[in-house]
């Protein structure tokens, strides 16, 4: 196979649609007909629902219906379920709308449907709630006093589940006879995921066949079908077709099943007409799934030669109200099976306690479990260095697992696919200058400039992943990925792949494998997702999955349809099917280059059938299905320079350097975008992003004016570079790279900052590290030195 | 009430409630559907059009403000099928990846590339700071107003040879 388009910086086949405004998100479509639906939320964190009374609304010019949790239940529909079950996972019920109890603010309490989104937004503020308003608690270490109020009956102390991994006698073994120990208490902060596309819904039902449509901003619309249909509304699941056409972002949050999506589903067979719902973005503050949230005590422990020998870890890890699809796994399997990073940690036990609050449920958000992990990883590491008066290069390279020990068991369950993590280490000090800019900083301290130099060896596990692994450990789901490729009579090619893009570039980097396999250009290859309508079931994106798992279903039906194409050239060039050979787009018999058929012709010939070998069906089309044999290891060295400003507690990302590894890149260009926007979204957690309740669990940070997302004068442009180590068990050796960058960077900025806090004798700042907390943590720690 | 104006250099006339936002009527009745909404307190940018030249943000601005004005979308910025030299350089550099933003990161560099040509790194980090992006870090959104700002320079120098 020549390979004109894997590797190559090829720009997407995808973008003349966005750039020229022709995209097509939710809510862009306009069904005839279509009505619309405002939600009336609760404004309280946790309160009986004494009353309401929809009267006024129902009466208001234009407004067509109201529903209320009760009109749900008496409908059939059911709570919507968690997806990954643990030992002793309490799951009590997650309903639509609320029927006796609200447990988060904005939760759903009535449904308002009129004409227009203006009359519904009016009508929504004529129904009145009587709530009875009852004590509620954000924070999940204080959920779990003993005098904390309950969210659930039937989850005592609000606790969900109680997990852990590891092996604890061997570990507490390793602290007593440790050299050094370190311990820190970490509180990694609650986000939230902020796709630029708000949450939309549009339903149409069909009373002639029973069929609904449900056009949704989903990352895995074949989810969305099975669990709506077979597990909340009982509607047989082939009569429910969910669409997810251009799709603003994800980071995780679009993969959940919403109550807005079963309202719109209900209330488009209730009234005959299509129904739409768009998310304000107060809404998406208050109801798009919430990531992180972890209150963790760790310690690490050495032997007298700096070598790690244990890691002792003890999370609390909130899960909001309600538990959503993924909730139960993020916290635990993607998150302790990851603490051993890319070092050689012969002992690690973790304890993760799962908590119920009266807060937004709380689920994947890019990275999801394996960024609380790195972070957590990277800053022991750092501290550890720290307290030995090591160099925090080289006590990672001390400790970092060799090259020739992959396949790399780790004592928390992950056997490591392959990895060489030195070269990028020192690829990346290379890039950074490091020992230049050590001088630098030793020289800034001296006239009151405060540099701090972070790192980042991150490793993660994504490409989720074999069902038989997963199912063992809880999840209600197979992993696999699939993929139907249909060759037109012409030549031309459709890809039907059970991935999805939400920005992701699928489009282009899938049609840049196929295009090379069948000797064709891009121009002839169209990648089709998003359709429950037109591709086989497929489990969607998350995980940095469609690079690893996506393609490799795609490669394997490409090479059905290539045995196929061999079988049919080896017919009408009367020739053995040994004897041809597949080169620059043809099929050719060995040794007589002039007698070969090009990949067109073969496909005419498939469909026209005049002159055909007997044993072959007609048609060239072939699906497949690949469960892959292991996670992927992606993996890679961050490096960040910050400056702290102590007189005001700013603190100013001035480098920022990336070498990641994540195999063989189908499309350089797409892997860079994924990168840097890995980068930024890590790097806002360390520095800006923070998701705040008060006591009254009321999110205080619920719109743009309080919740700070990076903007393009926040962040530095990034200096990245890569190496290539590629995964031994898929078709092209490929790993993800969309999340990885998010999970690397957190750490290595978090890092920088405590590193340039360190004369200051401050050992270890929570995130977001604010202006008025790094500020004030100058002021306590040295006010001597502050006054001056 | 009935309002009128130029959009993208047609005439349109419509009757509006008084409480229209410019951008549900760009949206809803216009079908423009390019521009984008993605908050509801100015801060994204996502429906950033120009408007008599100058870049708003449409959900900030009554349909009714906007009678008798010039109003340019993303759908207006192309000639025919030849590209603006932004739309160009968002495609050539990995300017976009969902796309969402996009719009109205062209709409407000379009702005920020007529008030200053030449601009720095940081020149365009501050002038495109009212528009959010959750996916590139805009890393190659700089790239990519870079590349046009280079391409629009020197086709102004070649005119003026």
């Amino acid at each position: 196979m020549s390979e004109t388009f894997f590797g190559k910086p090829i720009k997407r086949k995808e973008d003349p649609r966005f750039i020229t405004g022709k995209g097509n998100y939710v809510d862009d479509m306009k069904l005839h007909g279509q009505v619309y639906v405002a939600m009336v939320r609760s404004p309280h964190a946790h309160a009986r629902i004494v009353s309401v009374d929809i009267e006024k609304a129902k009466n208001h010019p234009g407004v067509l219906d109201v529903f209320v949790g009760q009109d749900l239940l008496d409908a059939g529909i059911g709570s919507i379920p968690v997806g990954w079950l643990l030992d002793g996972l309490k799951t009590p019920p997650h309903y639509a709308i609320a029927v006796d109890t609200v447990r988060h603010q904005g939760e759903i309490v009535a449904a308002v449907v009129a004409k227009d989104s203006f009359t519904a937004e009016d009508a929504a503020d004529l129904v009145e709630v009587q709530y009875d308003v009852l004590d509620a608690v954000a924070h999940p270490g204080k959920a779990l006093d003993s005098n904390a109020p309950q969210v659930h009956d039937d989850a005592p102390g609000n606790v969900a589940f109680e997990w852990q991994i590891g092996d604890k006698d061997a570990t507490d073994r390793a602290f007593e006879t440790a050299a050094k120990t370190v311990s820190l208490s970490v509180r990694n902060n609650r986000l939230i995921p902020n796709a630029i596309e708000p949450r939309a819904s549009l339903a149409d039902y069909n009373a002639g066949t029973g069929e609904y449509t449900l056009y949704t901003t989903s990352q895995n619309p074949h989810v969305h079908r099975l669990i709506i249909a077979a597990f909340v509304m009982n509607i047989p699941e082939q009569k429910l077709r969910v669409i997810s056409p251009d799709v603003g972002g994800g980071f995780g949050s679009k993969i959940f099943q919403y109550p807005e999506e079963i309202i719109v589903l209900h209330a488009t067979k209730q009234l005959g007409v299509p129904v739409k719902w768009t998310a304000k973005r107060s809404e998406s503050f208050l109801t798009d799934s919430h990531g992180r949230d972890h209150v963790t005590e760790a310690e690490m422990a050495v032997d007298e030669n700096a070598n790690i020998t244990g890691f002792r870890i003890k999370t609390k890890a909130n899960l909001g109200a309600y538990l959503t699809l993924f909730a139960p796994a993020v916290p635990t399997y993607l998150y302790g099976t990851l603490l051993a990073g890319p070092y050689r940690t012969p002992n690690i036990h973790c304890e993760v306690t799962g908590v119920f609050t009266h807060t937004t449920p709380v689920d994947a958000y890019r990275g999801a479990g394996r960024p609380e992990a790195t972070y957590l990883i990277e800053r022991m590491v750092s501290r550890m260095a720290q307290a030995l008066g090591m160099d925090a290069a080289e006590f990672r390279r001390k400790n970092f697992i060799a090259p020739d020990a992959f396949p790399y068991q780790t004592p928390v369950a992950l056997q490591y696919d392959s990895g060489n993590y030195e070269p990028t280490l020192d690829k990346a000090l290379q890039m950074a200058g490091y020992e230049q800019l050590r001088k630098e900083q030793a020289e800034g301290r001296k006239q009151g400039h405060y540099l701090g130099i972070g790192f980042s060896t991150y490793l993660e596990a994504c490409g989720l992943a074999p069902s038989a692994l997963v199912g063992s450990l809880g999840a209600q789901a197979g992993q696999w990925e699939s993929a139907l490729i249909r060759v037109a009579p012409t030549g031309k090619v459709e890809v039907f792949t059970g991935s999805h893009s939400h920005g992701q570039g699928h489009e282009t980097a899938f049609a840049q494998i196929v295009a090379d396999r069948f000797g064709i250009s891009m121009s002839d290859v169209d990648i089709i997702h998003g359709d429950t309508g037109k591709m086989p079931f497929g489990w969607g994106t998350y995980g940095s999955r469609s690079g690893p798992v996506g393609t490799s279903a795609i490669v394997k039906a490409v090479e059905k349809v290539q045995k196929k194409s061999k079988k049919i050239a080896a017919h009408l060039l009367e020739a053995r099917e040994d004897d041809i050979d597949f080169e620059n787009g043809n099929f050719q018999v060995k040794g007589s280059p002039d007698k070969r058929l090009s990949f067109g012709d073969i496909a005419l010939q498939a469909y026209l059938a005049h002159n055909y070998p007997s044993d072959l069906e007609p048609g060239l089309e072939e699906s497949a299905f690949y469960d892959p044999a292991n996670f992927v290891y992606p993996f890679g060295a961050h490096i960040c320079l910050v400056e702290v400003h102590p007189d005001t507690g700013k603190v100013e990302i001035l480098r920022y350097i990336a070498v990641d590894d994540c195999g063989p890149q189908i499309n350089p260009l797409i892997v860079q975008g994924q990168v840097h926007g890995g980068i930024a979204q890590g790097a806002a957690q360390a520095l800006y992003e923070n998701a705040v309740y008060d006591d009254n669990a009321q999110l205080l940070s619920a719109s743009y004016m309080d919740y700070a997302l990076p903007r393009a004068d926040n962040l530095p442009s990034f200096e990245i570079d890569h190496t290539v180590t590629p995964s031994p068990h898929n078709p092209l050796g490929v790993k993800g790279i969309g999340e990885a960058g998010c999970i690397a960077s957190t750490a290595a900025v978090a890092n920088a900052v405590n590193d340039a806090l360190e004369p200051f004798g401050i050992t270890h700042l929570d995130m977001p590290l604010s202006p008025p907390r790094v500020w004030k943590a100058i002021q306590d720690a040295a006010p001597a030195q502050a006054a001056d | 009430m009935e309002i009128s104006m130029s959009v993208n250099g047609k005439p349109v006339t419509k009757d509006v409630e008084a409480r229209t936002l410019l951008v549900h009527f760009i949206r809803e009745q216009l079908n423009l559907t390019g521009t984008h909404v993605g908050c509801d307190t100015s801060s994204c940018g996502a429906c950033t059009v120009l408007m008599d030249g100058k870049a708003v943000k449409s959900c900030t601005v009554l349909a009714a403000r906007a009678d008798g004005a010039e109003i340019t979308t993303v759908e207006g910025l192309a000639k025919g099928d030849e590209l603006h030299p932004l739309q160009e350089g968002f495609w050539e550099k990995h300017g976009l990846q969902c796309g969402f933003c996009t719009p109205g990161f062209l709409m407000a560099s379009v702005q920020l590339l007529e008030r200053n040509p030449d601009p720095t790194e940081d020149e365009i980090r501050q002038g495109l700071e009212g528009n959010y992006c959750r996916c590139t870090g805009y890393h190659n959104i700089v790239k990519a107003v870079q590349y046009a700002a280079d391409k629009m320079r020197n086709a102004q120098s070649v005119a003026a040879d």
